[in-house]
């Protein structure tokens, strides 16, 4: 019954150890580091427990072959963990790079997003005209009325029948100023009212024939792509023409997605909807960019993110009984060695302190390798997918943090904990006789 | 055979490595069956037989873009074309723009070209005289506690009205039910609506139309079909692109995500990391025995027959924790694609994931016996004996 009680109680101990341990930041883990450290090197259980890990550690070699499951399940852990989790990451921060706080969107009203939003030719200039919009130097407002349809085009290395959708972005004249991180890298712009295209640097890997000089059909009509343009976020996806010639296209007459706007001062955005939404003839949802492509990843990283952690957290169940199982094995081994030490004097907790330091470095070696290997294989491995909001492929990049690093060393940390924990109290639970006469 | 009850022996001898092994093998099989489904969720869209004889017609510039109305009359003239109907994108949710709602509008035959969804007769001829009605598919009826009779207000994320509301309201006259238990995922979250409707209300349609969907009375005749519809608009400003409902399908989830690739690469590092562990338990479990299995072939048992023995527990361990692992998926599956709001449509572990998943074990197992085996049936009597 007693036995009982400390087991249960020992359960519940573990979980609000856990519990505590998710939220920790990492000055606290530091700070718990840092208090382990001086109780081993200045009391005198901690030194015990130094020794006696000193001896375990030592006898490490003779146990290779069961260490390195736990090393290498969980380096398996936290290499998937923080892979899925990069590709989250990578997802949310290329949208999230696109915008900024000082560019305006307006869509009409009750749009989810730019593809669903149609703007009368009206509306478009009233838009550009509402006071709050930085003005170039010839007084003209910075603000692209832009379009924004989806256009199918061959994928790179698929058949020819085999079509991909990118994003199509008809631009207004002062798109390149309203968007200053968008550069030529090739070729050149687009000029207004041809049937000419530039493309994004990641367009231009995912599609066929996006390359300066080439032409492309988009439905009956042929395009010649003039350039290349590189933004280092979403908008490398796309493909930009002259807004009044994919209109013409697309059959849009005169109407517009969105207006894409510059604001006067970064702060103005507040005037600036405060001014829009008095104008009675217009009904439209303004959003600095920021926020719009915020919201935008929202949903994807949610998915990527809970996809990740169930993933991982099946994966660590499994590597966590592969390490209590390794750990069991390794106290009954040296079941005889451990009731010595206890017989000569030295107390139960440094030899539970022993064993646990022993699997959690073996832990935190995995940890690192398995986060090393994320890092080498996946951090910046291009991905794409069909993006929330928007009508053509996103490509992306995984981006392997140093806060998914972090998260991943914190898991493999706990696995090695929950792993070490009960062998150790076993090894310390075991009677000194009974220990001792076994073979 | 007869062998059973001493490998079972050998097996649970130590009852904590074993079970410890057990749930780290269990885990590995659970996650490959829900990651398995999640792959044949997205291979099996638009596989269905119903499938085959329908092709979809979109606009060749890009989906988003819309088709004229007028090439209805001219699609069902094409020799071989059984029935053509045509739907449009609404775009709807319900009470927060994140509850979307995969929401058409319909021509009045539209249901006839889905054979496999099932409206009981009074409900079907209710939604045909009801200008605002809807039908919804059960599971979508089921999430949102909806019933018929029902007035319900429908979000457009796409389409406002004339006032430029973005609120419809609709009456529900319909359960729509599929009987095709392959497609299932995908109709009962349905919500189809009158085309007409929707036309004469917003100021954004303008008589234009989505896509076509046209059934062909021969199935082997689909592929010149398709290439006859498409010579209809040839040179127009609203060329079309055909191509059956699995091929549109297929190609629509290869650019959703490379699935294939992510799972591999997950059931790699997964069934690598089983592969050391289980293999290391094999390994402690006869080095533990050494004795005992030189006792064995001093009784009389062959090389070949304590190498099987050996290979037998390793198998058996694996296949039961496997079997455990892989029905806790399929225990599990229903509920998380209950949970998920229509967000997870996953089949639960099928015949194939199952054949896989055994063949998987078997050779785990095999593999991860091989090596202790080997050092059991290669054991010197006199050596173990005497503990060298």
């Amino acid at each position: 019954m007693k036995r009982f009680l400390t087991n249960l109680l020992l359960l519940i101990a573990l979980a609000v150890a856990l519990a505590i341990w998710v939220k920790l930041p990492w000055p606290g883990v530091l700070a718990l580091a840092v208090l382990f450290a001086l109780w081993m090197l200045f009391t005198r259980r901690g030194r015990q427990a130094a020794s006696v890990t000193g001896v375990g550690i030592s006898t490490l070699r003779q146990r290779l072959g069961s260490s390195a499951v736990i090393v290498v399940g969980i380096a398996g852990v936290v290499a998937v963990l923080v892979a899925l989790l990069a590709m989250g990451e990578g997802y949310s921060q290329t949208l999230r790079k696109t915008g900024n706080a000082d560019t305006a969107i307006v869509m009409r009203g009750a749009s989810a997003s730019e593809v669903m939003s149609v703007l009368d030719h009206d509306s478009v200039v009233q838009v550009a005209q509402t006071p709050g919009i930085a003005r170039d130097a010839k007084g003209q407002p910075l603000a692209s009325p832009e379009l924004v349809v989806a256009a199918n085009l061959p994928i790179k290395g698929g058949s020819p029948d085999d079509e991909g959708s990118v994003q199509l972005r008809g631009v207004g004249e002062q798109a390149w100023a309203v968007r200053p991180q968008v550069k030529i890298v090739a070729g050149r712009k687009f000029k207004p009212g041809m049937r000419e295209l530039v493309a994004g640097t990641g367009a231009a890997r995912q599609f066929a024939g996006l390359v300066p000089g080439h032409e492309v059909r988009l439905g009956s009509q042929l395009w010649t792509v003039v350039g290349v343009f590189s933004s280092g976020d979403a908008m490398d996806s796309e493909v930009w023409g002259d807004a009044n010639v994919v209109a013409d296209t697309y059959r849009r007459g005169s109407s517009r997605a969105s207006v894409v706007a510059k604001l006067a001062q970064p702060l103005a955005f507040d005037a600036f909807k405060a001014a829009l939404t008095a104008n009675p003839q217009l009904k439209v949802d303004v959003d600095t960019t920021l926020d719009y492509y915020a919201k935008q990843s929202e949903g994807m990283t949610k998915v990527i993110r809970i996809m990740g952690i169930t993933v991982g957290l099946i994966m660590a169940i499994g590597a966590m009984f592969g390490a209590l199982n390794t750990m069991f094995a390794a106290v009954a081994a040296r079941a005889r060695e451990i009731a010595t030490l206890r017989a000569i004097g030295f107390r139960g907790l440094p030899v539970v302190v022993a064993v646990m330091l022993e699997t959690m470095l073996l832990a935190l070696l995995g940890g690192v390798l398995g986060g090393v290997l994320a890092w080498l294989v996946f951090d910046g491995y291009g991905a794409s997918t069909l993006a929330a909001g928007t009508v053509g492929k996103l490509s992306f990049e995984l981006a392997v943090t140093p806060a998914l690093l972090w998260t991943g060393l914190k898991w493999a940390l706990a696995i090695g904990f929950i792993g070490g924990l009960f062998p150790a109290v076993r090894a310390a639970r075991l009677p000194v006789t009974t220990a001792l006469r076994e073979l | 055979m007869k062998y059973l009850h001493l490998i079972w022996a050998a097996l649970f001898r130590r009852k904590t490595r074993t079970i410890l092994t057990l749930v780290s093998i269990i885990a590995a099989f659970l996650l490959f069956g829900m990651l398995d489904a999640v792959r044949t969720s997205f291979d099996q869209a638009g596989q269905s037989a119903n499938g085959a004889e329908r092709l979809q017609t979109g606009s060749k510039l890009s989906f988003i873009q819309t088709l004229p109305q007028s090439l209805e009359m001219q699609i069902a003239k094409v020799p071989g074309v059984k029935t053509v109907t045509y739907a449009n994108w609404f775009g709807g949710a319900y009470q927060d723009p994140h509850n979307q709602v995969f929401s058409f509008a319909v021509a009045p035959n539209y249901l006839d070209a889905y054979p496999e969804i099932e409206v009981p007769a009074a409900q079907l001829k209710a939604f045909a005289d009801t200008r605002t009605g809807i039908v919804v598919g059960d599971k979508l009826a089921e999430r949102f506690h909806w019933k018929v009779g029902d007035k319900i207000p429908l979000i457009s994320t796409i389409f406002p009205d004339r006032n430029g509301n973005k609120t419809w309201t609709f009456d529900i006259v319909g359960i729509m039910h599929s009987k095709d238990p392959k497609a299932t995922g995908w109709y009962d979250q349905l919500l189809l609506m009158h085309w007409k409707y929707f036309d004469e209300t917003t100021p954004y349609n303008q008589g234009t139309v989505g896509w076509y969907v046209t059934r062909v009375a021969d199935v082997n005749q689909a592929d010149r079909v398709a290439k006859a519809i498409d010579a209809l608009s040839v040179n127009s400003d609203h060329e079309t692109r055909t191509e059956s409902e699995a091929a549109s399908a297929a190609s629509w989830m290869k650019q959703l995500a490379d699935i294939g690739l992510i799972v591999g690469s997950i059931m790699g590092a997964v069934f690598f990391t089983l592969l050391l562990l289980s293999g290391n338990t094999m390994m402690q479990a006869v080095r533990e025995r050494t004795s005992e299995l030189a006792v064995l072939k001093t009784i009389g048992f062959s090389s070949r027959s304590v190498l099987a023995m050996v290979l037998a527990e390793s198998v058996l361990l694996l296949l039961i924790g496997g079997v455990l692992g892989l029905g806790l998926a399929a225990a599990l599956i229903p509920g998380i694609s209950a949970n998920s709001g229509g967000m997870l449509n996953l089949p639960t572990v099928g015949a194939s994931s199952w054949l896989l998943g055994l063949l998987l074990m078997v050779l785990i197992g095999l593999l991860v016996g091989a090596l202790p085996a080997l050092r059991a049936m290669r054991l010197n009597i006199v050596d173990a004996l005497a503990g060298r």
